[in-house]
Order: C-alpha cells, then structure tokens, then sequence
C-alpha cells in the first residue's frame, strides 16, 4: 500500500502476487486524491495506521486484569472509564467516550452495534470480521442466549442477559467476572485468562484448566 | 430523582417515537414505538442526523440510556423475563409513555 508509484506496471497486485479487490483498488484512488488535494498528508496517513495497530485486545486484558486485583481502580473504571484507562496509559484523546459494564452473578453483558460497526477500539483495537457482520449483528438482539451459546458460552436462565446496542457516542468494554480458583493470581497471570469475547461478552474467560489445555496444546 | 436539563427522568417511562426519516437515523428501527425506562441520562451530544451531512448539529440534544425488555421487544422472546436490551436514544425521539400501557 506504501509503494511508490513510479513504475507504470497497472497492475494491481499485493505482495503475494493477488489482485486487489475493488474497494482496495477505491480506497488507493481516494486516499491518494485526498493526499494531492492536501486534506491530509501520507505521514498523517501512516500517524493513524500505526496508532490503530498499537491498539489490541491486549490493551483490554490489561485493564480487565488490573480491575479483578486493584478494587480501587475498579470502582474508579466503573465510574469513569475514560479517566481511569487514561491513567494506564491508553490514550483516549479523540475518542469516544467509554463505559466499562461489569458482568456479575446477575448480569451478563453482551454489546453489538446493530447500525454498522462501532467498537471500543481505544482498548479493543480493531473488531473481528463477525462483530461487523450482519448475522451477529441481527441476531444477538433477538436471540442472545442462542448466539452465546453459539460461541460456547452457556448461562443459566438465573443470569439475566442484557444486550447493549452501543451507538457512536459512547463505546462500551465488558468487565468479565473473575475466574474461580485464581486466588493469589498476580495481574500478568490473569491477562492469560481474558479473551477478545470475553469483554465484548460473547464469551467469558477462561479457566485455570482451560488456560493450561490451550497451552498444552500449543506447546 | 436525577433530573438532567431535559425532560426525561432516570426511572421515567418512555416511548420510542415512530416514523421513518429520509435521513440518516441514529435510533434503531426495531425499537420504534417500543417502551422502555430511562436508566441514565448520558449528556448533551450533537444531532448525528446533522453530523452525518457535515452540519455542526447545533444545538446538542439531549442523550438517554433507555433499558428496554426483551419481551416487550420480540413477543416470541425465549429468554428469562428479565433479559433486557439497553441503547441510548435521543430525547426527540422519545416520549411519555402512557402510565396504563406499561406493565413493569
């Protein structure tokens, strides 16, 4: 995408030899139009890129991690989302603002966007393929319990589900309950438990034994 | 009770207003002419029906977090009772709920 245009090869392709899609071939059309026009420059381009790709699940975890063993910065997380993973150092200038759910033995969060695709980005990064799909994205309204257990999450009919439909103004991160048989677990331990699904609420994180399956498995 | 500047009441009944726009719509379809209770009152934000046409969507409206249950929502619902679907609306296109019609 960052290769220079002097050569006069046409051809679309990407670096395993592909053809660009349509909307690769569009998006390169418009952002270099924009570029010539001065609207924004390539560096502001590249600026945007690299600060989208620093944000991942992994910002997540480490706040969902730091809440389940500092119960100050959890209630401070619950209160003001914004402020709090401010001090953890995400940076949320220029987003919107974030609300953190906290899942319990009640209540279990589930969000989706049913408009398009919004996503708390600042702590989640980027949304899986299914998130912006249309048949999550109808079908979790209508049938959460059934989705959920899609996706292997099975809640008793005690739990009561609620799903957010999160709009453009305010995104929202799922606190998921803290797994049974952590006690003593230091912060950098659980990360290893919480999942992407976990804190959008399709799932919840795993266990001790699941965590050690996964990696005998990978090992 | 936790009143902001705008009409609505944390713990007020409310009606999702009907109608189609021609326009960019921010509220989700299918809870058009659905009842639901204001569970927070989120702020002043401008009018994305606005925004979305590069107008400054001045003056800001007011933003309701509105809790709505599953079963007013879908009447086949599965689910347990209590299972709730929660979205913020805007307060233009929310309105009293008559007290009569909503069973809690």
């Amino acid at each position: 995408m960052t290769e220079s245009h002097d050569d006069k090869d046409d051809h679309h392709q990407d670096e395993l030899g592909h053809a660009s899609s349509y909307y690769v071939i569009l998006e390169e059309a418009i952002r270099v139009l924009l570029i010539e026009k001065g609207v924004f420059t390539a560096q502001e381009v590249e600026t945007q890129i690299d600060g989208m790709d620093s944000r991942s699940p992994a910002v997540g975890s480490m706040i969902v991690a730091k809440a389940w063993t500092n119960p100050d910065f959890k209630a401070w997380l619950l209160r003001d989302a914004v402020e709090a993973v401010s001090s953890v150092g995400v940076d949320m200038n220029n987003q919107p603002d974030l609300v953190v759910l906290e899942n319990t033995a009640e209540i279990h969060h589930v969000v989706v966007c049913t408009l398009c695709s919004c996503y708390p980005r600042a702590v989640l990064g980027v949304p899986p393929a299914w998130y912006k799909g249309r048949e999550y994205r109808s079908r979790v309204v209508v049938d959460p319990r059934g989705v959920l257990e899609e996706f292997g999450t099975y809640l008793s009919d005690a739990i009561n589900v609620r799903v957010i439909d999160q709009t453009a103004d305010r995104r929202f991160l799922v606190l998921p309950s803290r797994p049974e048989f952590t006690d003593g677990w230091s912060a950098d331990q659980l990360e290893a438990l919480i999942t992407r699904n976990s804190m959008i609420g399709t799932a919840i994180p795993l266990t001790p034994a699941q965590l050690k399956a996964e990696t005998a498995t990978q090992s | 009770m936790i009143t902001g500047s705008g009409k609505f009441t944390i713990g007020g009944l409310v009606r999702v207003r009907t109608g189609a726009t021609d326009y960019h719509c921010r509220t989700p379809d299918f809870l058009k002419g659905k009842d639901g209770v204001v569970e927070f009152i989120v702020g002043k934000y401008p009018n994305p029906e606005q925004l979305a046409y590069h107008k400054p969507g001045l003056p800001k409206r007011e933003l309701y977090q509105v809790r709505f249950k599953q079963g007013d929502i879908w009447p086949c619902y599965k689910g347990s009772g209590d299972d709730a679907i929660i979205a913020d609306i805007y307060e233009d296109w929310l309105e009293q709920t008559p007290q009569e019609t909503y069973h809690d």
